[in-house]
């Protein structure tokens, strides 16, 4: 139908144009057409191997390059767009849909990049489109959060620019393979990554605009950027050993905000981080398997997150919050929502025969290989952590838990689709893995279903569990409650804006000291000279100017003319 | 329609809340017996402690939540907090 070295992003952005210009039915068939098209092309037709350069000045500009890491993320990209446009279709909002395009384009733009500059590109556009589908919640909240979030990001755009700049000038190559932190441009493009990526102290982008994002939205948002991040340092810095240390603060440290944060949506923004930590910590080790952990836990988590963002996009579209402190017993109006969003939170805890469970061992594994003890007990603390915040407190707290009393209606059919598919997902993965791994880009037999593995998950996380129920029966748990935890953000969020503040006043009250100063000094100069002996003069009466230059005037008429008569 | 007041739906029983809890009891013993009877791969010295995953796993949750719990002392705001600027 077209040619091989076509860039995958292309479809996307004329079906964004496409989606411009329709609407009603036709408008959604064009939108879920793409990306199973977008798909099978890709399934079928391109192969590893295949570059597409394009000549500008002096550079060349890879827009199309395909290997099996490319093309993993490529097949991914198109479910997670077929996904979230399915469960997208009810919403009639031009801006969100034809954003919702642009976005899965640019990510597809991203992983196929072959050069630095052509990432650059769409490392921005990711930016520029997703920021609509938290703008179009058409809240101040969600449009605050929106700008905090597009800082975020474009800072990240113009670090991976500047290094990109400061490479072609060392080694003259524009190329986008393995980086490392090798000199500045490796630390710019490694901090670029790494605000995408959600680093520790740089994450707040995500947790901030994420909730505020539109009930579809956030399914659209958790697919793509953070994990172009992965896929960027995959191909970048594979077996860079600060990323371990990173990666394991990033899985521990979210799990205590999640246990005590009360939007739902929230939640999951840290447990996305959580799981982003294990993906880096992967890719830090650096090994084939921990590459491959790494990359398919990317695989997997997009689906299941997507699927609890999609349960909880759900709850926000028919309850209109997604606060823990105000839902309960929705599972006698949802119960579909509930089971799908169940299926969700056994994927993310990594049971047995769920998809969680096939990718994260491979991280897990390849950890304590490479001889990370003390790491891999904290991998195992932040994986009970998981099943305890997402795996139970998401499902609980909205569908169980204590009864609200909100009646309300089972998701939209398209919605449960989505969802039916994400669980149907999760479920092939989990428990048919020798299809995922086929795809993985490095050669590793792995087989995650022994004895041991599969009986010490179990006892973890039953053993978790049992801890939740615990803690509940002695009223240990803590309570739900409307509040915001300080976090990082705090520090641009309080403090900054006061000084910008203080420093605004200070200065506006400097100007207004001065002006006052010199006002008065000036009213003492004129009162001072009023009383002289000389201001009884009437030159000296107010506005002199004018007759001062008369008499300058005058005498130097009169001395011109006294020269003059002179000669 | 129904009165949705008298509808009496699954959980609505403690029974049956009490059954799910028996089940899961029952399944967590399972587990922890199991372990005496299976042959684990051993790849963490801390792994020869008997139970050692359900212990871990046991422990990991509470002190995760009583540390969070603590930690709301400290960071809990109220809900407005960044929403007033004095």
């Amino acid at each position: 139908m077209w040619t091989s070295d076509l860039p995958p992003f292309i479809p996307f952005f004329v079906a964004a144009l496409l989606v411009l210009v329709t609407g009603g039915w036709l408008r959604g068939a064009i939108m879920v057409l793409t990306p199973v098209v977008g798909g099978l092309h890709l399934w079928y037709d391109v192969s590893p191997g295949i570059t597409y350069t394009w000549n500008m000045l002096d550079y060349q500009l890879i827009p199309m390059r395909s290997d099996r890491l490319s093309l993993l993320f490529g097949y991914l990209f198109h479910i997670a767009a077929l996904l979230a446009i399915v469960f997208a279709l009810q919403v009639r909002d031009t801006t969100q849909s034809v954003a919702s395009m642009l976005y899965a384009g640019a990510a597809l733009g991203a992983v196929f990049a072959g050069d630095l500059i052509t990432l650059f590109v769409f490392w921005e556009l990711l930016a520029i489109t997703s920021v609509f589908l938290i703008w179009a919640r058409r809240t101040e909240k969600a449009l605050n959060a929106g700008f905090r979030y597009l800082i975020f990001q474009v800072t990240s755009g113009m670090l991976l620019l500047a290094g990109a700049l400061v490479q072609i000038q060392q080694t003259g190559s524009l190329a986008f393979e393995f980086i490392g932190l090798q000199g500045v441009s490796g630390w710019l493009i490694f901090l670029a990554f790494g605000i995408k990526c959600a680093f520790p102290f740089l994450h707040n982008w995500l947790t901030d605009a994420y909730p505020e994002a539109t009930p579809t939205g956030a399914v659209f948002l958790s697919a793509f950027t953070t994990k172009v991040a992965v896929y960027a340092l995959a191909r970048g810095f594979p077996g860079t050993e600060i990323l371990v240390y990173i990666g394991t603060v990033m899985t521990c440290f979210p799990i205590f905000f999640a246990v005590i944060e009360n939007d739902l949506r929230r939640v999951l923004a840290y447990s996305m981080i959580n799981q982003v930590g294990f993906m880096v910590c992967g890719v830090g080790i650096g090994t084939a398997l921990a590459l491959n952990g790494a990359v398919a836990h990317a695989f997997n988590d997009v689906i299941f997150k997507g699927l609890l963002f999609m349960a909880m996009g759900a709850v926000l579209y028919r309850v209109g919050n997604t606060n823990g402190s105000d839902l309960g017993g929705l599972y006698k109006t949802m119960p579909k929502t509930a089971m799908l969003c169940i299926v969700g939170a056994s994927s993310i805890s990594a049971f047995p025969l769920f998809s969680g469970f096939v990718s994260k061992s491979m991280v897990m594994s390849a950890m304590i290989e490479q001889g990370h003890d003390v790491l891999w007990l904290a991998l195992l603390f932040a994986s009970a952590g998981v099943f305890h915040h997402a795996g139970i407190k998401i499902p609980y707290f909205a569908f169980f838990a204590h009864d609200s009393g909100i009646r309300t209606q089972e998701a939209p059919l398209n919605m449960l689709v989505a969802m039916s598919i994400a669980a149907a997902l999760c479920i092939f993965i989990g428990s048919q893995p020798q299809y995922l791994y086929a795809l993985l880009p490095w050669q590793v037999d792995y087989w995650p279903f022994d004895a041991t593995h599969v009986l010490t998950q179990l006892q973890l996380l039953f053993f978790s569990a049992l801890a939740f129920v615990w803690l509940n029966k002695q009223g240990l748990y803590p309570p739900e409650l409307h509040s915001v935890n300080l976090d990082a953000e705090w520090v641009y969020r309080k403090p900054l804006p006061a000084m910008a503040r203080l420093a605004y006043r200070s200065a506006t009250q400097m100007g207004n000291n001065l002006d006052s100063i010199s006002k008065t000094g000036l009213k003492w100069l004129g009162n001072s000279l009023k009383r002289a002996p000389l201001s009884g003069y009437h030159l000296a009466s107010s506005w002199p100017t004018g007759s001062m230059v008369l008499w300058i005037a005058v005498i130097l008429g009169a001395y011109l003319l006294v020269d003059v008569l002179m000669m | 329609m129904h009165d949705p007041k008298k509808k009496q739906y699954l959980f609505d029983n403690p029974k049956n809340v009490s059954r799910l809890l028996g089940g899961f009891y029952v399944i967590c013993g399972i587990l922890l017996l199991l372990d005496f009877v299976l042959h684990r791969h051993i790849g963490h010295s801390w792994e020869h402690l008997p139970g050692f995953y359900a212990i871990y796993g046991f422990v990991a949750c509470v002190l995760l939540v009583l540390i969070a719990k603590e930690l709301r002392k400290l960071l809990m705001r109220k809900e407005d907090y960044y929403d007033v600027d004095q």
